[in-house]
């Protein structure tokens, strides 16, 4: 069988291991091992670039959902090699950062040009004169449709809305969109960057506030990338928080859950007109961030989870407070979202709108709920499970029709799972202590050379952190995939041959980050 | 009917129209659980936008100058062509009611063209919508017109809807229902309302009447603001001459009930708007054909009674 050749290092989520265990495969088996991993029903979570010596290592952590393991290579390259995206779609854009971060020209990829708009990192080719002209974000290439009929449409970065800057161009036909192409990067921060030379076991180093930047990764996202931060520095050093820490953490992104698909519930209502439940969600959505302002003193989640547990404790007193503030929002929420599914015309509306089918979601390599509203099954909670859902996994929701309406019920059962799961975790809150301290378990030379996934399902689908040390036991690397990296380009693909007017609701039911993209 | 009371009607229009937009905001707000802003707010609005500048981009000329002026002169003069509570209109004459229909045609070219002259593609995009559902509503209203001209045998705009009366109802309840819920349908895609359009919307790709003035701004907008509400007024008082035929008890009576009915009018478009959502906009123009073939069946009707 394959699976007795695969010479990748196979994990569990959140597991470390030793850098010298992903096999370092020759450019063309990384490319056979990535496209047979895919034929294995496997998918990548991540493939990125660092700079090893004088050239890039570039390293892949595929998915194998079906068998609960990820599997990691490695291949080293210089200038070029020849591109994956022709033969396995799901990496275009990570090869298009790649080559925006690395300098390495993937041969053959059939739209290359930048994501984010920044200068090289590998410092040889930042020097050179072939980039110091500046790089504007959005002055690029666009796709264009040629016809006397065809028309630009030109939407942002700055929006009518308060909201994040990005650049959408439309080629239309009348009101028809033909093709959509999203340009962003107005948000690069560069938190992987600053990473670089962290060793959360060492002193704070004021420089350089690491558990801000994770929870500030994409700002509705909090709970979802601080966690799969601890979670990934408690793999490094060979921690386990205490199980009531896990479950304060499942809790705390449960209620992301809520607050977010709630929020999101109301402005697809917003966006077709539909007062009553673009009104109540609003402050129902309210309501649940309460409630995680109950678990420490913020309502977006901020200063919860660290590396080694939680920082707030729940009292008896404020578990029993918080069981029924969930209880009596849900109900409420339930009533709110559903007048929904009782009206007709909103119904007219969100039916067939933005469809996207299940194959373009496996090709592409969609996640989260946009994935589970066209019939492709993946969840972390549940595939690749972590900390409390280990042991208390969360089954996903699915729905087959793919367009704004199966994305909606998604997010509609989902409220009412996550809230059994809040309802349930809260009367059966496991008794002990919220952390553990962060002293490494290990001689501090084992900490040479190691890395770690992590995986955790957000609420807007997988994020993905990896961390690699370097000779001195501190991250040399550190690389985030946010869920909206994956999903952008299922927008793009929900527009074609729709309406131009029906764009944003199209965009609402996938409600992307630009800051988790361009980090 | 003393002729001085004839303009009593309009001039209510003048001093109410802006009135409508506050009730309407205020039920919607009723229905989303919220206070609402204050029924006044659109007066508010006027004497601030008055008061301000005027920017103007770059890429617009003279028309994108004179379009808001045009466009509130051209609806003010409907609104004098407008009978109302059951008096004539100050300005009527023998087909006067092509004059109404081509008023308002003059008031939207203008708009289309102020749009068009900013370069926009957003603005472009709701001139499109705007002239492509124009011209199917535009038929709704002459059949219409055509059907109480048929009905009354007159041509004249006062002649014609000073002929429907309470008798009327109960000679042909049928077709004056078929024509009501049309002009009602007519009333809410002509002034921008929910299910055709949103007006409370931030997204301009999806907006149609909102996105032809986003570049005008001070004065200009002021004007467009008001040309809008005078426009529900006039669609209010067509509905209204239909719906509530006041006979003439004296001027004093009439007003306030005629206030009262364009007012449950403003009610009635809340309560749709907070209860529906917005058509898809490729359904648009089968709402309005629909609306259309309602009005062409009451004619048939009335052709065939004959």
């Amino acid at each position: 069988m394959t699976n007795a050749t695969t010479p990748a290092a196979r994990i569990p989520n959140g597991s470390p291991f030793e850098l010298n265990s992903a096999a370092l495969l020759p450019v063309e088996e990384f490319r056979a091992f990535i496209l047979n991993g895919s034929d294995r029903g496997g998918r990548i979570c991540a493939l990125f670039g660092y700079p090893e010596r004088d050239v890039v290592e570039v390293m892949v952590v595929l998915a194998l959902d079906h068998q609960g393991t990820l599997e990691i290579a490695r291949t080293r390259v210089d200038r070029s090699y020849k591109a994956l995206t022709p033969e396995l779609p799901q990496a275009h854009w990570f090869e298009r950062e790649i080559a925006e971060q690395w300098g390495v020209r993937p041969d053959g990829h059939p739209w290359l040009k930048p994501i984010r708009f920044h200068r090289p990192w590998r410092a040889q080719l930042s020097e050179s004169a072939q980039v110091t002209s500046a790089i504007e974000p959005g002055v690029t290439d666009y796709f264009r449709v040629e016809g006397d009929d065809i028309h630009d449409v030109a939407v942002g970065p700055v929006h009518a809305g308060v909201i994040e800057p990005g650049h959408f161009r439309f080629q239309c036909h009348g009101e028809t969109v033909l093709h959509l192409e999203i340009e962003l990067g107005y948000q690069h921060r560069g938190i992987e960057a600053v990473m670089a030379g962290y060793h959360a076991a060492l002193p704070f180093d004021p420089g350089r506030r690491v558990i801000p930047y994770m929870e500030t990764a994409a700002g509705d996202t909090t709970i979802g990338h601080v966690t799969a931060h601890a979670t990934l520095i408690e793999g490094l050093y060979g921690i386990e928080p205490p199980p009531r820490a896990h479950s304060i953490r499942a809790i705390a992104l449960e209620l992301e859950r809520l607050a977010n698909h709630t929020g999101d519930l109301g402005a697809l209502a917003g966006d077709v007109g539909y007062l009553p439940t673009a009104s109540f969600c609003g402050r129902l959505r309210g309501d649940f961030l309460n409630a995680t302002a109950m678990l420490c003193g913020n309502r977006f989640g901020r200063n919860l989870v660290i590396p080694g547990g939680v920082r707030h404790d729940l009292t008896d007193a404020v578990i029993e407070r918080l069981r029924k503030h969930v209880a009596a929002t849900w109900r409420d929420t339930k009533d709110a979202v559903d007048l929904l599914w009782n009206t007709p015309s909103v119904m007219a509306r969100f039916e067939d709108t933005g469809r996207v089918t299940a194959a373009d979601a496996d090709r592409l390599g969609w996640v989260g709920p946009a994935a589970r509203a066209c019939g492709v099954v993946r969840d972390v909670r549940y595939d690749l499970p972590w900390g409390r859902y280990r042991d208390a996994p969360i089954r996903p929701i699915s729905e087959r029709s793919g367009d704004v309406l199966a994305r909606a019920l998604v997010r509609r059962h989902e409220i009412e799972r996550s809230t059994a799961f809040i309802l349930d975790e809260l009367t059966h809150l496991p008794a002990g202590p919220v952390r553990v301290a962060l002293t490494p378990h290990r001689e501090a030379n084992d900490m040479r050379d190691r890395a770690a996934v992590a995986l955790i399902e957000g609420w807007r689908g997988e994020i993905c952190h990896v961390a690699l040390t370097g000779q001195d036991g501190r991250i040399r690397t550190y690389k985030i995939v946010d869920p909206s990296f994956h999903n952008w380009f299922a927008l793009a693909m929900s527009l074609r041959n729709q309406q131009i007017s029906d764009f944003p609701l199209c965009n609402k039911s996938f409600n992307l980050s630009y800051c988790g993209h361009d980090l | 009917m003393t002729p001085s009371t004839m303009w009593i009607g309009p001039l209510c229009g003048l001093l109410f129209a802006p009135l409508l937009p506050g009730v309407i905001n205020r039920v919607k707000a009723f229905f989303a659980g919220r206070r609402g802003q204050p029924i006044l707010q659109a007066y508010h609005d006027l004497f601030k936008l008055v008061r301000k500048g005027v920017v103007y981009s770059e890429t617009s000329g003279g028309v994108f100058r004179f379009a808001p002026y045009l466009t509130l002169s051209a609806v003010i003069l409907a609104l004098f062509l407008m009978p109302m509570s059951g008096m004539r209109a100050p300005l009527s004459f023998q087909g006067d009611f092509l004059l109404m229909v081509y008023l308002l045609g003059i008031a939207r070219f203008a708009m289309v063209l102020a749009a068009l002259d900013t370069g926009s593609s957003f603005e472009g995009m709701g001139a499109s919508r705007e002239v492509q559902f124009s011209a199917l509503a535009e038929p709704c209203l002459l059949v219409g017109l055509l059907f109480l001209s048929a009905h009354s045998g007159r041509v004249g705009l006062s002649d014609i809807l000073g002929r429907i009366t309470a008798g009327s109802w109960q000679d042909m309840p049928a077709m004056l229902a078929l024509l009501g819920s049309a002009w009602f349908i007519l009333l809410l895609a002509e002034n921008a309302r929910i299910p055709v359009d949103d007006p409370n919307t931030h997204l301009e790709l999806t907006m149609i009447h909102e996105v032809m003035i986003l570049d005008t701004s001070g004065p200009d907008f002021g004007a467009m603001l008001y040309a809008a509400a005078l426009k529900l007024w006039i669609f209010g008082a067509l509905l209204l001459n239909l719906i509530l035929p006041l006979g003439p008890p004296s001027p004093w009576v009439q007003i306030p009930f005629f206030v009262i009915g364009m007012l449950s009018i403003a009610v009635t478009v809340g309560v749709v708007e907070s209860i529906m959502a917005r058509l898809r906009l490729l359904m648009v123009p089968k709402l309005l054909i629909g609306a259309t073939a309602l009005v062409t069946t009451a004619l048939i009707m009335k052709m065939a009674v004959r």
